[in-house]
């Protein structure tokens, strides 16, 4: 059975395009049928981060309005041979992401996939709505920073109001992440902690992925990180949270300030 | 929250205590987003069955105190016999020019 998770947060910037290129990747490498799908309409980015920008010929609103078929729209990843990308449109017609259409697309690609991964654009307008619109399942991108949380909780209530599952009485599963976390500063007071953001937003935690420049130089080459750098830390907690996502029982590990054998060697690079 | 507590722990206890405080108050409003909307609706609609005025023309503020809160409806009423002036560009001319001033305006505008 398909799994519909939208990846979601509110406010921009906190890492959902990374986060979702890097989940599609992580479970296309278990061997899983993904597809990764673009809502940002007009500002499409998920593309560019997956390597895949030189190769778009039909989009999503190209699906929608018949211009193409699904299978046409379609990218196929060239690293991972069962991971799709369906990119958004790059032109600013929002108004072509139809209610209808968007059932009509997911429904299809229920059939085709195990794992679709929505992308949703930042805000709580039409693309953001419609990015949850069908999904079983939420990832919350969340950075510890007030203006971050404050968002996600606002996502959390439109995900149990605006869902289609929700007006069905049934309830969309919630996943946190916490992303560009900062274990130094968490520990000197200067960050909002894990247990803080946990507290103020009662929502069960799917992973928590360090701050890293390995998240910057995955989007440079256009390689999502899990398989760029497969043994780096943000790309170990997105390994982690993949497995979560498939219900394996993995123990949650709270990034400590590294001291390992290199650090210990130079110093602290980064404050 | 004192001096001494914000050197020794950073800001993070400020931030905590700042969310916790704002996502109560917003989670208890967010059934009912539009409050003020509605409010706003059905107030005019009462008031124009009597009275002409701009809709433009309204202002509805809320201050919230610690135990009170204000609701302030301000709503420019123009003077009757200038609405109903039977020349349009005229009227409007008399309205740019000297605009009638707020508040005093409640017993003029309703004969």
């Amino acid at each position: 059975m398909a799994n519909v998770l939208v990846v979601t947060s509110g406010k921009g910037g906190v890492g959902k395009t990374t986060s979702t290129a890097a989940l599609g990747a992580a479970l296309a490498q278990e061997g899983e049928k993904v597809v990764v799908v673009d809502f940002d309409v007009g500002l499409r980015n998920l593309d560019l981060v997956m390597g895949a920008e030189r190769r778009v010929v039909f989009d999503l609103i190209n699906v929608i309005n018949g211009v193409a078929k699904l299978p046409q729209a379609l990218i196929r990843d060239k690293r991972l041979e069962n991971l799709y990308l369906l990119p958004a449109s790059q032109t600013r017609d929002k108004d072509a992401l139809t209610e209808e259409g968007i059932a009509k697309v997911i429904a299809e690609l229920r059939d085709k996939f195990d794992w679709i991964i929505c992308d949703s654009p930042a805000g709580i307008e039409r693309g953001a709505t419609l990015a949850m619109r069908h999904a079983d399942a939420a990832i919350i991108v969340t950075n510890p920073e007030v203006s971050s949380v404050r968002d996600s909780d606002r996502i959390i209530g439109l995900l149990d109001s605006k869902t289609v599952k929700a007006e069905r009485g049934d309830r969309v599963d919630k996943h946190l992440l916490i992303t560009r976390y900062h274990a130094g500063r968490a520990a000197r007071g200067e960050m909002l902690s894990i247990d803080d953001v946990l507290e103020i937003l009662s929502t069960p935690l799917l992973g928590i992925v360090p701050e890293s420049e390995e998240v910057l130089r995955a989007s440079n080459v256009g390689t999502p990180v899990t398989l760029s750098n497969a043994l780096s830390a943000p790309a170990r907690a997105y390994f982690d949270a993949m497995r979560r996502l498939r219900g394996e029982d993995v123990p949650m590990l709270i990034p400590s300030e590294g001291k390992g054998f290199l650090n210990r060697l130079f110093g602290r690079k980064a404050a | 929250m004192t001096l001494f507590k914000l050197f020794k722990r950073g800001s993070a206890p400020i931030a905590r205590e700042r969310l916790q405080i704002l996502l109560s108050h917003e989670r208890d409003t967010r059934n009912r987003p539009d409050l003020l909307g509605v409010l706003r609706e059905e107030i005019l609609a009462v008031i124009s069955r009597h009275v002409a005025f701009d809709p433009e023309k309204v202002q509805i503020t809320v201050e919230r105190g610690n135990t009170v809160s204000t609701l302030a409806v301000d709503i420019e009423i123009p003077h009757r016999r200038r609405m109903a002036d039977p020349v349009p560009h005229y009227s409007r001319l008399a309205f740019d020019t000297e605009p009638a001033p707020r508040h005093s305006q409640w017993t003029n505008g309703l004969v």
